[in-house]
C-alpha cells in the first residue's frame, strides 16, 4: 500500500464503495472503522435492521482487518496461532478461530478462510501484523496486509441469495455455510463467502478493489425485483448481539491493549470456551488456558435478556436486586423481532457458579429527567436468535 | 516570635521555590522568597531580550506540571494557559519525514507509511507505556518512604509502594524492572524496527541527560517525557501562553495573593545555623533574615557545598552532594524570526510545523551525538527539539514574526580550554546550520539569537553544569534515593532546613511537584493542616 505524505489532509480513509455509500445516505451519520470513514446509518436505522431480517442488506466490510497468510508451513503455522483445532480445515472452508498470549488472554477472534491448499486469508477486528509477525519465527510463512488491497461486501438476509443470483453470481446454491468459493459477478471475478456476522443467511464478497463499484451497481441493479438496503454500523450491532456474537475491543479487552491488570480476558471467559482444544497440540496460551480449565470460572461474559423495555445502555448487574455487585453490562440493544431487551454482560462467578437471579440496575431518561430502574435478567446459554432459514443448502428462493 | 523575621524562607524563585512557599503561605506561614536575579522563575522563565519577541529562555514546554497543584493554587485565575501541542516530527535525510499525529487515524496512517508492522506494534507500544506511567504517576505528589525505618507513615509509604506493585503481574513486574534499567534504544527495538521511527522516539530518553541512547536508564526518561498530560491526555506536551515565565508568574501571583513576600537581587551566601538549627539566611550584601524554616530551591550540589558551612553537613553528605550526578548536557538557542521558516519536506499546510521538530533520524547519528559529548565536544550533529511557539501564542513575537526555541543536545560543560564566547557563537552555528539543512530560508530570518550552553544556564540559573533536572534521573537517584539515601524526605541535615527543588523526588522537569511535597513535609513538623493537594485518583 502506497501512502502518500499528504495523508494527513484526509484524516478518514475512502473505501472503494465510499462514492455509491454516499449517493445512499440521507442520514449523513458516519463512524471511524479502522481508519475509513463508514456510515453508522445510512438512511434509517429501522429498514437496515429489518433488510438483515426480513430482505438483505449490504454493507462494506473493507475496513476489516485482512491478512493473506501462505507458504508451505502456513497451515502448521495457523495451528501453532490460534486455540482452535484446525484439522477439519480444507480448501474451500472457513472457521471461526480466536488467538490468545502466553497467559491464555484473548488477543482477537477473526474468521479464517482456507483458499487453497497453502494460502489463507485471515480476518479480524484488530491490528494483528505485529503480534502474526512475531509468531511466525520458524516458520516458512509469508504474511502480508491485505485490509487495503481487498474490497469485501457483506450480502445479508433471508432474499441475500436470491438476490445475488440475480446478481449474476453462479452456483450460490451449492454454497454451505462457512463454504468459500470463486466465482464471478457478471464476468467479475471475486470470492465469494457464505459467512457473516448478522445470524442470518448471508454471503460475504471479496474483489479487487477496481472491481468494487461493478459489482455494488450489479447488485443495486436488483432493485425493484428485491429490495436491497445499503447497511451501517448501528444496524450490524444489533444483529450480532441477537446472534450473540462478540466483539473484541467493545465486549473484553484485547490483550495487547490493556494497561490494567486482569482487565484483559480468556477465551473461556468471553463464552468462546467452545473453540479451544486443549487436545490439539501446542498453541499460544495452551498451558494457561488448561490451567483456567482446571479452576472452577471466575467470571463469563453472559447473554442475558432483561426483563421490561426500558433502555439498559450503561448497567451494572447484581446477584439479586440490592443484592451484591456481580458484573456489568457491556453491550445491549432492544430486539425488534424478539420485542426484547437484549444483552451481553461480564459477570463474576461466586463459588464458581454463576450468581442468580441476577438484576440489572439502569439509569434512564425521561424528558432529561433521569430515573434509575431494577430489572430481572435471564441468562441464556444458546444465541437469542437462530433462524431456521440460515442454514438450509440450497437456501430458499424468494 | 521574637527574633524571626519569617515564619520561612525559601531560597530561589523557580517553579518549585514558588509552589513550596505558596503553599506554606495558604497555611498561614509568613513566607519570604529570595532570589538572586532581579527576575523570578529560575528556569521557569520568559524574558525579552529582543525589542518585542519574548524568549522561554530555559524551559519551554508544559506537560508535567502537576493538575492538582494547578488547580490548589488557582493558577488559572492567575493568569495561566497551557495549550495542548498537536504534533511532533523527524526529518530524515532522504528528504522525507515521520510525523507523530495527535489525531489517531492519522497517526497510524503516517506509522504505516513507514512500516505497517510498527503501526501495529504502536497499539502494544502505547499500552506498556501507558501502564509504567499510570503506576509512576501515583508517587509523583507522595514523599518517598524511607524503606529502612519503622516509623508507621515510612511503613504505610512502603506498603502503599508494595500495593501498587502488586497490581502488575509477575511478568508485569519483571518488565518494569527492565524498563527502569534499559537503554531507551533497546527498549523500543522491542516495538519497532523502523529507523526514523526508532530515532523519533528515543529522542526524549536523552533530553538533559548525560547519557545516549544506548545508555542504561535512559528508557525511564522517555516515562518522564511520556507521564504527564494536558487535560487528560497523558503524554501531551503543552505551551503556556506567554511563554514558560507565565508558569512561574502565576504561581508568584497565587503566592502574594496569599499574602507572600518575593525579594529579587538577593542573593544568598549563607544558610544560617545556630545549635543544629536553621536561623536564616546570610545574603551576598551582609543582610541577614531571620526564620525557623529555610527551604532550599537549590540543587543538592549548590545547597550542600555552596550555601551550608561544612561544619553544618555531616561528612558523608557533604562527599554525596560533592558526587552527586548532575552533569550538564544540554544547550539552547532562542530565536527572533522576521517570519515563518519554510520546511520543503513538508507539504504545505502541514500541522507538523506547530510542535516539535527534530532532525536526527537514526540511533547511529544520536550515539555519536552523545560520542562528542563525551569527549567533552558540543555534538557536531546534535539532537534538536525545534518549536516555533509563536504560532499559537501572539504574546512571543510582533504579528508576521516568530520565535523559534531550540533545546540541543549534546552541549559539554566545558569544552576543551573553556568556553569563550566565539565557541558559544561556533556551538549556536551548528545547530543553525542543521536546521537550515532542512529549512533554506531560515538562516536569512534570523533577527536576533541567544545562545545558552551550561556555563549559561550554571551562571544565570544556578543550575549546577547547566544540568536542567538539577541531577541526572537515573534509578540510582530516584524515589527514596533522591537526591541521596536518608535524605529523601525533603528534610537536610539541621532542624529546620528543608530542600524543595528537581533534585528531590520526584525529579526535574516543570512539575511543582518536588515543591509540593516539600511543604507538606514542613506543614507536618509544623504540625500545621496539610495545605497540599492528594493526587487525582489515576484509577
Amino acid at each position: 500500500m502506497n501512502i502518500a505524505r499528504e495523508h494527513f489532509r484526509q484524516p478518514l480513509g475512502r473505501t472503494p464503495f465510499h462514492e455509491r455509500m454516499v449517493a445512499l445516505t440521507t442520514s449523513e451519520h458516519w463512524a471511524t472503522w479502522n481508519g475509513y470513514k463508514v456510515p453508522r446509518i445510512v438512511d434509517k436505522l429501522s429498514i437496515e435492521y429489518f433488510a438483515v431480517r426480513s430482505g438483505c442488506a449490504v454493507m462494506d466490510l473493507t475496513p476489516m482487518e485482512k491478512y493473506r497468510i501462505e507458504g508451505r508451513d502456513a497451515r502448521a503455522y495457523l495451528d501453532r496461532l490460534v486455540v482452535r483445532d484446525l484439522a477439519k480445515l480444507r480448501p474451500g472452508r472457513v472457521t471461526y478461530v480466536a488467538w490468545c498470549n502466553d497467559e491464555g488472554k484473548l488477543i482477537d477472534d477473526g474468521t479464517l478462510f482456507q483458499l487453497d491448499e497453502s494460502r489463507y486469508r485471515l480476518c479480524s477486528q484488530h491490528h494483528q501484523l505485529d503480534w502474526l509477525l512475531m509468531s511466525a519465527r520458524g516458520f516458512d510463512v509469508g504474511i502480508t496486509v491485505e485490509t487495503h488491497d481487498v474490497a469485501a461486501l457483506a450480502v445479508q438476509g433471508p432474499t441475500s441469495y436470491s438476490v445475488l443470483s440475480e446478481a449474476g453470481i453462479a452456483c450460490l446454491g451449492d454454497l454451505k455455510p462457512f463454504d468459500v468459493t470463486r466465482s464471478d459477478c457478471a464476468g467479475i471475478p471475486l470470492t465469494v463467502s457464505r459467512t457473516g456476522y448478522t445470524g442470518d443467511l448471508g454471503y460475504e464478497l471479496w474483489m479487487e478493489p477496481g472491481d468494487a463499484e461493478a459489482v455494488w451497481d450489479a447488485i443495486f441493479a436488483v432493485r425493484g425485483r428485491y429490495d436491497v438496503h445499503a447497511m451501517g454500523l448501528n444496524a450490524l450491532e444489533m444483529v450480532r448481539i441477537e446472534a450473540g456474537f462478540v466483539m473484541p475491543g467493545f465486549d473484553f479487552n484485547t490483550a495487547e491493549a490493556t494497561v490494567r491488570n486482569d482487565h484483559d480476558r480468556s477465551p473461556y471467559e468471553v463464552g468462546l470456551g467452545w473453540v479451544v482444544n486443549l487436545d490439539k497440540g501446542h498453541f499460544c496460551g495452551r498451558k494457561a488456558l488448561a490451567a483456567e480449565k482446571a479452576r472452577p470460572p471466575r467470571r463469563r461474559l453472559t447473554k442475558l435478556v432483561v426483563d421490561g423495555n426500558r433502555p439498559v445502555g450503561e448497567a451494572f448487574v447484581y446477584a439479586g436486586r440490592n443484592g451484591k455487585q456481580v458484573g456489568e453490562v457491556r453491550c445491549t440493544t432492544w430486539s425488534p423481532i424478539l420485542k426484547a431487551n437484549l444483552a451481553l454482560a461480564d459477570i463474576e462467578f461466586i463459588n464458581g457458579k454463576l450468581p442468580e437471579p441476577l438484576w440489572a440496575r439502569f439509569d434512564y431518561q425521561r424528558e432529561l429527567k433521569w430515573h434509575t430502574a431494577w430489572a430481572e435478567c435471564h441468562a441464556q446459554s444458546k444465541p437469542f436468535y437462530v433462524p431456521a432459514h440460515r442454514s438450509l443448502t440450497p437456501p430458499a428462493r424468494y | 516570635m521574637s527574633g524571626r523575621d519569617y515564619d520561612a524562607i525559601v531560597i530561589g524563585a523557580g517553579h518549585n521555590g514558588l509552589t513550596n512557599a505558596a503553599f506554606l503561605a495558604k497555611a498561614g506561614l509568613r513566607v519570604l522568597v529570595v532570589e538572586k536575579n532581579e527576575y523570578i522563575g529560575g528556569a521557569t522563565v520568559s524574558r525579552e531580550l529582543y525589542d518585542g519577541w519574548k524568549y522561554s529562555n530555559c524551559s519551554y514546554v508544559c506537560s508535567l506540571f502537576r493538575p492538582e497543584i494547578y488547580n490548589a493554587l488557582d493558577l488559572g485565575r492567575h493568569g495561566l494557559k497551557v495549550v495542548p501541542l498537536t504534533a511532533s516530527m523527524t526529518f530524515t535525510q532522504d528528504g522525507d519525514y515521520f510525523g507523530s499525529y495527535s489525531e489517531p487515524n492519522v497517526r497510524r496512517r503516517e506509522l504505516m507509511r513507514h512500516s505497517p508492522r510498527d503501526a501495529d506494534a504502536a497499539v502494544r507500544f502505547d499500552a506498556d507505556v501507558m501502564r509504567w506511567c499510570r503506576l509512576i504517576r501515583g508517587f509523583l505528589l507522595r514523599t518517598p518512604p524511607d524503606p529502612g525505618s519503622l516509623k508507621p507513615r515510612d511503613i504505610f509509604e512502603f506498603a502503599y509502594l508494595l500495593k501498587k506493585f502488586h497490581e502488575l503481574s509477575e511478568t508485569q513486574i519483571c518488565e518494569f524492572i527492565r524498563f527502569f534499567t534499559m537503554s531507551i534504544a533497546e527498549y523500543l527495538e522491542n516495538y519497532f524496527e523502523n529507523e526514523t521511527i526508532l530515532a523519533h522516539y528515543s529522542g526524549g530518553s536523552i533530553i538533559g541527560t548525560g547519557l545516549g541512547v544506548y545508555s542504561p536508564g535512559t528508557a525511564y526518561v522517555l516515562l518522564h517525557h511520556a507521564m504527564g498530560d494536558v487535560d487528560g491526555n497523558v503524554g501531551a506536551w503543552g505551551f503556556a501562553r506567554g511563554g514558560m515565565g507565565a508558569v512561574s508568574g502565576a504561581i508568584a501571583s497565587s503566592f502574594r495573593a496569599l499574602g507572600g513576600e518575593i525579594r529579587t537581587g538577593a542573593d544568598v551566601e549563607q544558610i544560617l545555623v545556630a545549635g543544629r538549627r536553621a536561623t536564616g539566611v546570610r545574603l551576598a550584601s551582609g543582610e541577614e533574615i531571620r526564620s525557623g524554616i529555610v527551604v532550599s530551591n537549590l540543587d543538592a550540589r549548590r545547597t550542600f557545598t555552596r550555601i551550608m558551612d561544612a561544619d553544618d553537613v555531616p561528612p558523608a553528605l557533604l562527599e554525596r552532594a560533592r558526587k552527586f550526578k548532575i552533569r550538564g548536557s544540554s544547550g539552547k538557542l532562542n530565536i527572533a524570526l522576521d517570519g515563518m521558516p519554510t520546511f520543503p519536506a513538508l507539504p504545505g499546510g502541514s500541522p507538523l510545523t506547530l510542535g516539535h521538530m527534530h532532525f536526527t533520524d537514526t540511533l547511529r547519528r544520536l550515539e555519536r551525538a552523545y560520542d562528542d559529548w563525551k569527549d567533552d565536544r558540543w555534538s557536531a550533529d546534535p539532537y534538536c527539539d525545534f518549536l516555533v511557539p509563536s504560532q499559537y501564542d501572539p504574546t512571543l513575537a510582533p504579528p508576521g514574526k516568530h520565535m523559534a526555541t531550540v533545546f540541543v543536545q549534546y552541549c559539554p560543560v566545558e569544552p576543551e580550554g573553556g568556553w569563550t564566547d566565539e565557541k558559544r557563537a561556533a556551538f549556536g552555528q551548528t545547530v543553525i546550520d542543521q536546521v537550515a539543512e532542512y529549512s533554506p530560508d531560515f538562516r536569512d530570518l534570523i533577527l536576533h539569537a541567544e545562545i545558552r550552553t551550561p556555563r549559561e544556564l550554571e551562571d544565570e540559573v544556578g543550575l549546577t553544569e547547566g544540568n536542567i533536572f538539577q541531577g541526572e534521573l537515573t534509578f540510582d537517584q530516584l524515589l527514596f534515593n533522591r537526591p541521596f539515601p536518608g535524605y529523601a524526605q525533603y528534610r537536610g541535615p539541621v532542624r529546620g532546613m528543608y530542600m524543595c527543588g528537581s533534585s528531590t523526588h520526584p525529579g526535574g522537569g516543570v512539575m511543582g511537584a518536588p515543591g509540593a511535597n516539600a511543604a507538606r513535609e514542613i506543614l507536618r513538623d509544623l504540625r500545621r493542616p496539610d495545605t497540599t493537594p492528594a493526587e487525582y485518583p489515576d484509577d
